[in-house]
């Protein structure tokens, strides 16, 4: 007896695949087709003799092991992964804080040096020592303060030296000199150089702002120099020039 | 997802995808590799795994593309095309007299069809693994091999037929046609 039963469809109705109504008429057509009968015993038969093929191949205990290992150490990777934006926050965080006290830290040495000009200006005795000299002004400083400076020549400069007392920065004594440029007074302070003081003033070179003031400090022959006053920013640069060119 | 998830949904899944791979590689040390392979690309890849979807049929999937294109794979594959999928006209066995063949086969020879399911081509032995022995739904089948239901209905029913005739006196001259990588062995 000939049909012509597509055997896809034998398949799929072995696999339970067929929609019920079409699952129920093939359960029909093979009550009565002996073809398909024998065809859909054929495949039972070859599904039987799968069976044994489940789990035949059984991994070693050492392998799974291995694999086990290999995920647990990816579980661990993507742990440190997901630190990763905590500690590059915290490290922000450090950052900002150390930059923020530096600065700050930075700023109050400014204040303490912004002080020194103000205290003198302030003071009923500006100056110690009272002198347009150069070569009074600084032998008076020689046997006060543990270092020596240049004053440099201000005749026929726009400035003019108005004479000098001594001061202290981090409890190390120091020159104030106050220097005068028109009306404006101008302090130059000379301290020695310490690592503290290089941390506490290295700034770029040239003019800031600290106040009211123009400030410029720089490092030379082991001395820290500071040009202050509320003069412009200009006339402190040229007065910093001088002595830069002195020391 | 998280890689514990990872790690407690996809190990039970262990034992089967070594049987499958060692059913397509036909040695231990090729599924070993195509395992921890599989698992490796799945680890790599879990984020794009959505959740909710089935993990399973991601899992073989990766091991089937990954053995595919290994060399084992590109081997087995050059060993015969595919034949038309969509040919709906499935030559249906024409003699039933080896019927008792068969059950007698059924009794004595279940070696027989690990044989010729191991010699099968690879198009074939996969999607018959895939149902009988994982017995995953088309839908699923569709899923792993990333071909519609239809052509797991008829890649399905040719691989059957192949098995049937496998089983025949036939076998041997079939055999020798397609080339028999390795007969599995325990």
């Amino acid at each position: 007896m000939d049909c012509d039963q597509n055997p896809v469809t034998l398949s799929s109705y072995l696999d339970g695949e067929l929609a019920t109504e079409q699952a129920g008429s093939i359960r029909e057509h093979v009550g009565s087709c002996p073809k398909c009968a024998a065809e859909l015993a054929d495949l039972v038969i070859v599904r039987r003799a799968l069976r044994s093929a489940r789990g035949m191949f059984t991994p070693s205990t050492e392998f799974r092991r291995t694999v086990e290992r290999q995920i647990q150490l990816s579980r661990r990777r993507p742990l440190g992964w997901r630190l990763i934006p905590v500690t590059v926050l915290a490290a922000a965080v450090l950052l900002v804080a150390v930059a923020w006290t530096l600065y700050s830290h930075r700023s109050d040495e400014f204040v303490e040096v912004a002080d020194m000009h103000v205290g003198a200006l302030a003071s009923a005795n500006p100056v110690d020592v009272v002198s347009t000299d150069r070569h009074t002004v600084k032998p008076w400083f020689a046997g006060k303060i543990p270092f020596s400076f240049n004053l440099p020549e201000m005749a026929g400069t726009d400035f003019n030296l108005v004479g000098g007392r001594l001061v202290y920065l981090h409890q190390r004594p120091g020159a104030q000199l106050i220097v005068g440029m028109g009306q404006h007074k101008i302090s130059v302070l000379i301290f020695q150089d310490s690592p503290e003081m290089d941390r506490a003033f290295a700034v770029p070179a040239g003019v800031r702002h600290r106040d009211a003031f123009s400030i410029e400090t720089w490092q030379s022959q082991g001395l820290r120099f500071f040009v202050i006053g509320d003069a412009e920013p200009a006339g402190i640069d040229k007065l910093a020039k001088l002595f830069k060119a002195a020391n | 997802m998280n890689p514990e998830f990872f790690e407690s949904a996809a190990m039970p899944l262990f034992d089967q995808l070594y049987n499958f791979a060692h059913w397509l590689t036909g040695d231990r040390t090729d599924a070993e590799d195509l395992v921890q392979e599989t698992y490796a690309k799945a680890l790599k890849g879990f984020r794009s795994f959505e959740e909710g979807t089935n993990l399973r049929a991601w899992m073989y999937r990766i091991l089937r593309n990954s053995f595919l294109t290994s060399r084992a794979g590109l081997r087995s594959q050059n060993m015969m095309a595919l034949d038309d999928d969509d040919d709906p006209e499935l030559e249906v066995a024409t003699s039933h007299s080896v019927t008792p063949e068969l059950l007698l086969l059924q009794r004595e020879s279940e070696q027989k069809v690990m044989t010729a399911l191991a010699s099968m081509p690879v198009h074939y032995r996969e999607i018959v693994l895939l149902c009988e022995i994982e017995e995953m739904s088309y839908k699923e089948i569709a899923q792993v091999l990333a071909v519609p239901i239809g052509t797991v209905m008829s890649r399905l029913a040719r691989a059957r037929k192949m098995l049937r005739q496998a089983l025949t006196t036939k076998f041997a001259e079939k055999a020798s046609k397609w080339t028999v990588i390795k007969t599995p062995s325990r």
